[in-house]
């Protein structure tokens, strides 16, 4: 006879019990709230009866900002959007822009090699941070400073060519700022195969505990039409089975030149994002392994468009000559003049699809510049995802939506 | 002689203690909070200087580390926080949105977290390197070992002016 | 691409479809504001079309533009075909009631999902009300703020803080 057996069975049957939902609140400073972000929860025990997500703790007005700004002092803004990749964030605005100024071909082919594989730095730091934070809040401390480490090295090397860590701003409209350093292909390539050792560390780990599978297998899982209704895009989409990537479907810079794979995940659910975002690190670095086989062949070159409208002319020229230090002070002062007009260009981001719809009027300063964030779309359906399930399981299911709050509420 | 009474060799002791073993609240917003884990991991190791894990209460914690940009919209929220914490209480503004607001300056930024809570150390960059961090750390410990973070001032003032009203000080006038 | 959407678009709604272009490759529709769900449910459910996903809706102020089509406001819809790769952007333009009421537009939540938070975001940002919309509220500002920021007409340092300390 079990002490209690009968405790349990008259709790069972007492179906008049009285029991009130408790209103909860999470966040918004919480461990496991990425950033800001309050979950207004009405729990029924530890069931989750409605959730209301908050954002918008972070809002810092990217937009307005940009409409005070010149082109060119917008890029630190897009460093800030989603910190954790912000290469890629400097890209697409630079990429948005030109396709405005239809500058889109005369881009210069090494600048271009040079965004792809910074970009591609940058998404992999992107999947390293969240992956390691998300295993974290499992419990799994170890991953996380195994990620860390590994992100360290890569911040480094963005650290020679750009000068930055975190917020690079090393892209231009035309270009990039700088070129690489002499010894960047030997560095990255140490550095991506000790990313590949402590990546199968962590894999070793993580991915058949049982602990870890528990806790992610069948979790929030969500259908693709459900997905696609949401506009739900990047590796969030691409777990619940619809193959849809930036890259390969509509390909901009180069990426039509690699061969990468698009990791595609069946069943939607927590553990399919890990293993998506997993896989997509390791088509990062088969990125970046042909992206420095092709600059090698590619060689030296100009790395900013030849065009001193749209380009700050070499400092050689803007001290000297008359003539570029006028080129030097309009471009700075006014910015560059952009013909009036809009336009929506998307790159893939750490997320999904980030778009930049920019509207000109002609002067330096845009008119308006709207961030289309993809963990915005993803994180509107949180509520949907975590109602009737667990409390416990909204910490896994919203590390794996990776909402980054800079890029979320901009 | 009167006014040395803080100074005994029991506070400093006792503020030898507070200085080696500070559980930090990260009160983590935006990007600094990328440096932030920088720091904590094993390149930069914050573990080094007493202020190791994170207590992820506000009723736990004594150092208060505001990373990242503070809205208006969390202004209260932050206020709430540093009110939960027991003294003595240290804060230090990470990164130049915190101290100042950094390069935003817009409607819903506030102009640094010094807004709502009374801040001990500034740490400007944007974000700070690591080895920043550990340098307003280092700070810190001097403040919190000559008594002087402002949770600790106000104490002593509000000590010595008891000790005032009772008659045991002379007035300053 | 999407050439063939604008042109069966303009043969489905004739004069509701006010002006079409392809600036920069982008194909774009300029259509009556009246009309905006029927016509998106056309894009969603005719086959062929078939635009499933709803990337972003969003607002444009134009005050101050020169080339401005008719309205204030320009509620901006950007579409996609996860099947075809096909894109396409709806604009509908409306203006403020007379008495300096919120300009007012369908939801189309009904056709998609997505549409929840970008619709809030535009309420929260221009003020823009979504008739339809169940829970039409400030998302990324607070309850107590006034006014709608991203309007041109709103000055970007004005702040309208919530706490400030009360001891120095």
């Amino acid at each position: 006879m079990v002490l209690g057996a009968k405790v349990a069975e008259d709790l069972d049957q007492e179906d008049d019990l009285p029991t009130e939902a408790m209103t909860v609140n999470m966040g918004p400073s919480h461990p496991a709230m990425h950033g800001t972000v309050r979950i207004v929860l009405t729990l029924e025990g530890e069931t989750v009866r409605e959730a209301d997500v908050q954002v918008g703790f972070l809002h810092r007005c990217f937009e307005k900002e940009s409409e005070h700004a010149t082109w060119t002092q917008i890029f630190p803004y897009t460093d800030r959007l989603n910190y954790v990749s912000p290469m890629l964030n400097n890209v697409g605005y630079a990429v948005a822009v030109e396709k405005l100024l239809g500058l889109t071909d005369r881009i210069p082919e090494r600048a271009q090699y040079i965004r792809v594989i910074v970009g591609e730095i940058s998404r992999i730091t992107d999947h390293l941070t969240c992956l390691g934070a998300s295993a974290m809040e499992l419990g799994a401390m170890t991953p996380f400073f195994w990620m860390v480490k590994a992100r360290e090295w890569l911040w480094e090397l963005l650290e020679e060519v750009s000068g930055a860590r975190l917020t690079h701003s090393y892209v231009r409209i035309g270009g990039v700022v700088n070129d690489l350093t002499p010894d960047f292909a030997p560095k990255l390539r140490k550095i991506l195969a000790d990313v590949r050792k402590a990546l199968k560390d962590v894999d070793d780990v993580l991915t058949r505990n049982r602990l870890f599978r528990d806790r992610m297998d069948g979790v929030a899982q969500i259908s693709k039409e459900d997905a696609i209704s949401y506009g739900w895009t990047g590796p969030a989409l691409r777990s619940t089975g619809v193959p849809y990537d930036v890259r390969k479907d509509h390909p901009y810079l180069v990426y039509d030149r690699f061969d990468f794979d698009v990791p595609v995940g069946s069943q939607g659910d927590n553990f399919d994002r890990y293993a998506v975002r997993c896989e997509e690190m390791h088509q990062s670095m088969r990125i970046l392994e042909q992206a420095l086989v092709q600059i090698a062949e590619v060689g030296p070159g100009p790395i900013l468009v030849d065009d001193p409208r749209i380009v700050l002319p070499p400092k050689s020229s803007a001290y000297n000559t008359i003539e570029g230090m006028i080129n030097h002070f309009k471009l700075i002062v006014d910015g560059i003049k952009v013909p009036p007009g809009e336009v929506y260009s998307y790159t893939e981001g750490g997320n999904g699809e980030l778009g930049f719809y920019i509207v000109s009027d002609g002067t330096g300063q845009p008119f308006r510049v709207r961030c289309r964030p993809p963990c915005f779309a993803i994180v509107q359906a949180l509520p949907d995802l975590i109602r009737g399930g667990n409390l416990a399981d909204i910490i896994p299911t919203f590390g794996m939506m990776n909402m980054i709050g800079g890029e979320c509420d901009r | 002689m009167a006014l040395e009474f803080y100074s005994t060799r029991l506070q400093e002791a006792v503020n030898w203690a507070r200085k080696y073993s500070l559980f930090q609240y990260p009160f983590v917003t935006a990007c600094c909070g990328m440096e932030f884990m920088a720091v904590w991991g094993p390149k930069y190791d914050i573990g080094r200087f007493g202020a190791e894990f994170p207590r992820f209460s506000p009723r736990q914690a004594d150092l208060l580390i505001v990373v990242g940009t503070i809205t208006e919209r969390q202004g209260p929220v932050l206020r709430r926080v540093w009110e939960q914490m027991c003294e003595p209480k240290w804060v230090i503004a990470f990164g130049v949105c915190a101290s100042t607001g950094g390069f935003y300056q817009n409607y819903s930024a506030m102009p640094g977290c010094d807004q709502v809570i009374p801040v001990d150390i500034y740490i400007p960059g944007c974000p700070p390197r690591p080895e920043q961090v550990l340098d307003g750390l280092l700070m810190l410990q001097d403040k919190i070992k000559k008594g002087e973070g402002w949770v600790q001032q106000r104490e002593k003032r509000e000590h010595e002016a008891q000790l005032r009203a009772k008659g045991k000080l002379p007035v300053v006038s | 691409m999407s050439v063939q959407a604008l042109e069966r678009l303009k043969a489905q709604f004739g004069d509701a479809i006010r002006a079409t272009h392809a600036q920069h490759g982008d194909e774009t529709a300029i259509v009556d504001p009246a009309q905006i769900v029927e016509i998106c449910r056309f894009l969603h459910d005719e086959p062929g079309l078939g635009f499933d996903m709803l990337v972003d809706v969003t607002c444009v102020d134009t005050l101050g533009l020169d080339k401005r089509e008719q309205g204030r406001f320009e509620v901006v819809y950007h579409l996609l075909s996860t099947q075809s790769g096909r894109r396409l952007r709806i604009k509908a333009p409306i203006d403020e009631g007379e008495n300096g009421e919120n300009p007012e537009i369908d939801s189309v939540m009904p056709i998609w999902k997505g549409a929840n938070w970008f619709e809030r975001e535009a309420w929260d940002m221009f003020g823009v009300r979504f008739r339809g919309h169940p829970d039409l509220r400030r998302i990324l500002l607070y309850e107590e703020f006034i006014g709608h920021p991203l309007r041109k007409d709103y000055p970007k340092d004005r702040r309208q803080p919530l706490v400030r300390r009360d001891f120095s």
